[in-house]
């Protein structure tokens, strides 16, 4: 038993990155990133996602989707649930507190029940793509019409309903195609927050251009701490606070730090949890140096200091 | 290995209870090392008939650039705290990160670390090599590095857990001490291999932060406890006879933030203790193969 000598070739084993996506860079040895206010940016994102009862698996079944055998209205109504009612305790959460975050919509939710969209906007709130419906899922050896229909048709939805063209855009599963910051870009995103590989935003190259990623950590989403990880509510909220305390401190050294919260209405939205996380952005907004802002507010402040255009054509 | 057998052959039977007690320097009780590993994984691997690389289509996106996340933030944010509180690593080492991003290994080396193999790529197995490829990436991993480090390699943690039968027989004859392959122990042994002397370096899936985060699900706080209660109970054995504590780590995990605060306690805790003898895996292997006797048959059962 052998394995094929190309096995043991290594074509971009060389300095740097195996792509050229972006060049290494050390995150504690790169020029200062300053925010308009604050050392840490706290950076709220909400999915808001509509999954169609029929299910379908190519590329892949997103997360949250339907697991029974059709009908499946536990998780039908489930997840409207936290469309219906967790979104709106989640925003009276934030208005309340004058907080402004990015709701990354499927642009079904935006079809479907424009009044949300309405809300959003007159809230204050930022509108981040998130594909046509949980149905929309991209990756390698799909379609090539249907990945660019996804994105393209996901703009302008948003678009439409909104009067103005979304600048941030999350895949669903942050799952992309090799080609997907191509499309992103050559449709005018200006931000994506698929990549989890640092924790300030920083210049993405494309065949289309050059963009942004701005980085929305995974790991500490209410999916991952709270579903996967099965941990409770307080528990998440006190992860949150020890990572913003240690990113206060390290500010104080190395300048601007970002702490990306990704919060899901069909999660944190419930009756038993929501009192958490009212009570963590009250501690949250307690402490000296926090500047909560949408990831577009973070972008638009980035973009210049990475050698970008505020606002790239 | 005894290759087909159901038991591999690897060692003989020796009970917990009533052993020959290990002494370590300064009369220590646990011999305690931290195991950064420090990786590569590539965006598009070809594939090993064995073992996928990712679980999705390339690009795996979050896999991969969460793993990106140990070179350009976790390293940085552990290697410093385990600095701070005087624990040296002992790194686990995709030997293509000297090539991609030597900075990383630079760095590790500049702190006193040591540095054994953990392959060329954590997305390139064993599985399915034959002996002049093994050779091929053992001899590699020699020079590699050598050249960057000026370091040489004396332990093996295969690349992601992926092995042959003959692994541990050519590491022994490639002059390497110890392998951190087995998990059968908390103090070193003897393995039995054709050639040389190899021992078992104990390193831990158990409490390796990749378990504590991914199998056992635990939060960053729970996590530390566990590594506090992994210690409390090695260093109170340790009475009896040396005993050895490896906390394994990823900074991409570890180095997260909601995570570095709570593990920064756990080291002031074993620093504080003074029953600790805080070490690489290299001084450990060295100083059991100088003060420990082989009996004899035992490398050889």
């Amino acid at each position: 038993m052998s394995l094929d000598p190309a096995y043991l070739e290594y074509p971009k084993r060389r300095r740097g990155m195996d792509h050229d996506r972006y060049p290494y860079s050390n995150l504690f040895q790169r020029p200062a990133l300053s925010w308009p206010q604050g050392q840490v940016a706290v950076a709220i994102v909400v999915s808001l996602e509509w999954f169609p009862i029929v299910p379908e698996d190519k590329p892949f079944r997103a997360p949250g989707h339907m697991q029974t055998a059709y009908p499946d209205f536990r998780h039908y109504t489930s997840r409207e649930y936290g469309t219906r009612v967790g979104l709106y305790r989640m925003l009276d959460a934030f208005r309340a507190r004058g907080i402004p975050v990015s709701v990354a919509t499927n642009a079904a939710i935006a079809e479907r029940y424009p009044q949300i969209v309405a809300d959003l906007v007159a809230e204050g709130h930022e509108i981040v793509a998130h594909g046509t419906d949980m149905n929309g899922t991209i990756a390698s050896g799909m379609d090539q019409a249907r990945h660019e229909a996804i994105v393209a048709d996901s703009l302008a939805t948003l678009e439409q309903a909104t009067g103005a063209m979304p600048k941030g855009w999350l895949s669903i599963a942050r799952s992309q195609a090799m080609d997907t910051p191509e499309v992103l870009a050559a449709n005018g995103v200006e931000y994506m927050l698929d990549w989890v590989n640092d924790e300030l935003p920083y210049r993405f190259e494309t065949a289309s251009g050059p963009m942004l990623n701005v980085p929305l950590n995974h790991e500490i989403s209410d999916r991952q701490v709270i579903t996967v990880q099965q941990q409770s509510m307080d528990s998440y909220a006190q992860q949150l606070e020890d990572a913003c305390d240690w990113l206060l401190a390290e500010a104080a050294q190395y300048g601007g730090r970002m702490l990306p919260i990704h919060l899901t209405p069909y999660i944190s939205g419930l009756p038993y949890r929501i009192g958490a996380l009212e009570a963590l952005l009250d501690r949250l907004a307690a402490r000296q140096g926090v500047w909560f802002a949408t990831t577009g507010q973070i972008a638009q402040a980035a973009a210049p200091q990475l050698g970008l255009a505020e606002n790239p054509a | 290995m005894r290759e087909g057998s159901g038991d591999p052959e690897l060692y003989g039977f020796r009970r917990w209870r009533d052993r020959a007690p290990i002494r370590w320097p300064g009369d220590k009780q646990v011999a305690v090392w931290v195991s950064p590993n420090l990786e590569f994984y590539e965006l598009d691997p070809p594939v090993n008939p064995n073992r996928k690389a990712w679980a999705k289509p390339h690009p795996d996106v979050v896999g991969y650039s969460h793993r990106d996340h140990a070179n350009r933030v976790g390293h940085w944010r552990m290697a410093e705290v385990m600095t701070k509180h005087g624990f040296p690593g002992s790194v686990s080492l995709s030997v293509a990160l000297c090539d991609h991003i030597p900075e990383v290994v630079e760095d590790a080396n500049a702190r006193g670390w040591e540095f054994f193999s953990h392959g060329i790529y954590n997305t390139r197995y064993t599985y399915g090599m034959d002996e002049a490829q093994e050779r091929a990436i053992i001899e590699d991993s020699i020079r590699t590095v050598r050249d960057l480090t000026g370091q040489t390699i004396k332990g093996w943690l295969a690349p992601a857990l992926t092995h042959t039968p003959r692994t541990l027989d050519l590491i022994a004859e490639y002059g390497l001490t110890y392998t951190c392959d087995l998990y059968h122990d908390d103090q070193p042994g003897e393995v039995a291999v054709s050639s040389g002397r190899l021992i078992s370096m104990p390193y831990s899936l158990e409490v390796n932060d990749h378990y504590g985060f991914f199998v056992y699900n635990m939060s960053p706080r729970e996590y530390a406890d566990t590594l506090i209660r992994q210690y409390e109970r090695l260093a109170a054995e340790g009475e009896q006879g040396g005993t050895v504590m490896c906390i394994p780590l990823h900074s991409y995990l570890i180095g997260q933030p909601h995570r570095i605060g709570p593990f920064e306690e756990v080291l002031r805790h074993i620093a504080a203790d003074g029953r600790a003898w805080i070490t690489r895996s290299g001084d450990i292997a060295e100083h059991y193969l100088a003060t420990t006797q082989l009996a004899p048959g035992e490398a050889a059962l």
